[in-house]
């Protein structure tokens, strides 16, 4: 077992955390949605706040643990500044979103769901955003590229980098 | 109440939002100002139109022309000529492949904007759903009024639904008046209904149009349906990524309450009925009804052991009733307007309307509400625009990620539960995916079998060890290993995994790799090309 007092520290975001878990523990079947406030107040679910969550909730560790990882929505890991969501939907699949999702993966030079060094993008992919229409598409942050070509995807990340560094 | 002689309708989804639709909703709002026309104009915040890839759209009416891509510096325009002097702006709707350019006279022939049968989207991108009010005067709520004055029983009720023959519309079709017997029938107290608003389906963003168009209808058919099987708590499960979605229900769950829609004593009659929305957290498996109700639960979405069903022993072991959001939004219109006249939609055996997402390589993307039992061909070419680019139709994937690959053969098919059904085919999710002589299926395949393999929730081994072999399989055609008999091999694993496992996920996999190897097959010599290598050959030309 950790020694999990020394990482969870009394600060205030697992004050929010625990004030959120009294008001739900009551409920039934409050797990998820804990996880889903957690997930919003740390970025992701570390260890340390898995077992913060398992402590205060009077569940075992392995239980959060198997609901974090069974969960498409719930990341462990820490990523970056700037997310790169490519869409795998099936309508951006025909339509070459692997070439895209692989160029980016050499250009930034991670694997599919890793983070560049500099923690400034995670690659990751999504299922569907809906934005069909535009496919293949990929979005940085909240904004949509659609239409993509394999240089035109290089050229955004490179165009982005530059345009956000100098902010 | 003041009366408008123009209405301009903004609908508001996530791609619009993206497009930058609140620059022009500010826009309008200031010239329209600015004009002092500001009582004669109204501007609605509606939900989305079923259109993708369009930017921000403007719906004007009573003329009921649709502009698309609309940007800010166009609004000037579109007030000055439109709206001021009553004439189509037509450079915007030109430029921006507006079906104009098939004439204006063809406008509503082809394309999204063909007329449609629309029902239970009447309201999507008609009304302002944070208005209830407004929502209430395009007849909202008016079925559950008419049960309370007309003191229409639950048995009655069930007995209409039964009637209507309406089907469940999550993709297995099961009559819906009879599931909610069941939970009716099934002794208890405590009783739970439950809409599976999860939806992860690739491709596929039907109740999502429901849930930010029309959340209010959603919530109308809620109460009618727990009042039907005597339950008084309903949890509606919506994907955590559909944020609009989760917003605009809670509103109108908020705004309901408030109006004595809901809640105890509903309209002052016996009626109670309470309403809480569960966020989903991505897991494919989780459309399954008995993974879905794990999920409520708190735990890993892992599908249960049936029987029991859910009717008996469902969320925390009480008898539990879940339906997709596209049937339940079927219940108002039946209750209103009564079982004869829903019949007459659709098909004998499969009445009503479907709605359909038509995406992949046709003119017109996008979703549509049409009978059951509209022929594959008009769907595709009628609504869809044909095939893009003019090139020639290869194949359609329909029903899903776990659908059929149809060739050009099996184009007349008709879209109902029975006629698919004929051909070896599933409606599922009402998911149409078109692709164009220069597809590769043997790569759309790898598709499937890659997301299967990702989405198994791994607790029975047929699909857990099924979905990776297969995997492996496609895969070792891939890198030029395969073998005829491996083809053979493949089938023979669905065949199994449709034979042994425990949910839909595992059974349904022999769909799409049974139409792809029978319809498909010269496809697949020992090594075919990978995306990459095919763009290569095609650059090399």
């Amino acid at each position: 077992m950790f020694h999990t007092e020394a990482h969870a520290p009394e600060n205030r975001h697992y004050e929010q955390l625990r004030e959120f878990i009294r008001e739900q523990i009551d409920k039934p079947g409050p797990l998820i949605q804990v996880l889903h406030r957690a997930q919003e107040i740390f970025g992701y679910l570390p260890m340390e706040v898995q077992d913060f969550v398992a402590r205060e909730m009077n569940i075992p560790h392995s239980e959060v643990y198997s609901v974090v990882t069974f969960y498409n929505f719930f990341r462990t890991e820490p990523i970056g500044d700037h997310i790169i969501n490519v869409c795998l939907g099936t309508a951006c699949h025909v339509k070459g979103a692997q070439l895209i999702l692989d160029a980016l993966a050499d250009e930034l030079d991670i694997h599919v769901g890793g983070t560049t060094e500099d923690r400034f993008f995670t690659l990751s992919t999504a299922r569907c955003f809906g934005a069909c229409g535009l496919a293949p598409a990929m979005m940085i942050d909240e904004e949509v590229y659609g239409k993509l070509t394999v240089d035109k995807a290089r050229k955004a990340i490179r165009e982005f980098r530059k345009t956000t560094e100098k902010k | 109440m003041n009366l408008f002689r123009m209405h301009i309708l903004i609908p508001v989804d996530d791609e619009a939002i993206l497009a930058g639709v609140f620059d022009v909703k500010r826009e309008l709002e200031s010239e329209i100002r600015r004009r002092g026309m500001d009582s004669e104009i109204k501007i609605l915040e509606t939900g989305t139109v079923g259109a993708t890839g369009k930017g921000v759209v403007l719906i004007v009416y009573p003329d009921n022309i649709y502009y698309y891509n609309v940007r800010r510096e166009d609004v000037a325009l579109i007030i000055e000529e439109h709206v001021v002097k009553g004439r189509l702006v037509k450079s915007i709707a030109h430029e921006a492949g507006n079906d104009l350019k098939h004439g204006h006279k063809a406008f509503h022939q082809v394309g999204l904007t063909r007329k449609q049968p629309r029902v239970i989207l009447d309201k999507c991108c008609m009304v302002d759903t944070y208005n209830i009010e407004e929502v209430i005067s395009y007849g909202g709520y008016q079925a559950l009024e008419k049960i309370i004055s007309e003191k229409i029983t639950p048995a009655q009720i069930i007995d209409t639904v039964k009637q209507s023959g309406l089907r469940g519309r999550g993709g297995a079709g099961f009559p819906t008046g009879l599931k909610w017997s069941f939970t009716a029938q099934a002794p208890g107290e405590v009783k739970y209904v439950i809409c599976n608003a999860d939806e992860g389906e690739p491709g596929t963003f039907k109740d999502r149009l429901i849930l930010e168009g029309d959340p209010h209808k959603l919530v109308e058919a809620m109460i009618i349906t727990g009042y039907a099987v005597g339950a008084r708590k309903g949890y509606i499960y919506i994907r955590g990524e559909y944020e609009l979605s989760i917003e605009r229900t809670q509103r109108a769950i908020d705004d309901a309450m408030a109006q004595g829609l809901l809640g105890d004593r509903i309209l002052g009659s016996d009626i109670s009925f309470h309403l809480e929305i569960k966020k989903g957290a991505g897991a494919y498996v989780c459309g399954e009804e008995t993974a879905l109700i794990e999920s409520l639960e708190g735990d890993r979405g892992n599908p249960r052991v049936k029987p029991p069903y859910p009717a008996s022993k469902g969320l925390w072991q009480k008898p539990t009733l879940v339906n997709n959001v596209e049937t339940l939004a079927n219940v108002p219109h039946i209750i209103s307007n009564g079982a004869e006249w829903y019949r007459k939609m659709g098909t004998e055996k499969c009445p009503g309307t479907k709605v359909f997402t038509i995406l992949g390589h046709v003119e017109y993307p996008g979703l549509i509400e049409v009978e059951m039992g509209t022929p594959l061909r008009e769907i595709i070419y009628n609504y869809g625009g044909g095939v893009k680019d003019g090139k020639r139709f290869k194949a359609a994937l329909v029903g899903g990620a776990a659908g059929v690959f149809l060739p050009d053969r099996l184009l007349d098919v008709r879209m109902d539960f029975e006629s698919l059904k004929e051909d070896a085919a599933v409606l599922g999710s009402g998911a149409i995916l078109v692709m164009n002589e220069d597809a590769s299926i043997p790569e759309m395949l790898h598709s499937v079998l890659e997301f299967f393999a990702h989405e198994s929730c791994g607790q029975c081994s047929p699909c857990r060890i099924g979905t990776k072999q297969l995997l492996n399989m496609i895969e070792d055609f891939r890198a030029g290993e395969g073998a005829e008999s491996q083809l053979d091999a493949m089938i023979r694993m669905s065949e199994t995994m449709y034979q042994t496992s425990l949910c839909p996920l595992g059974q349904s996999l022999i769909m799409p790799v049974k139409s792809a190897l029978e319809n498909f097959r010269e496809e697949f010599p020992a090594k075919y090309k990978t995306k990459a290598e095919s763009a290569i050959d095609r650059r090399k030309k």
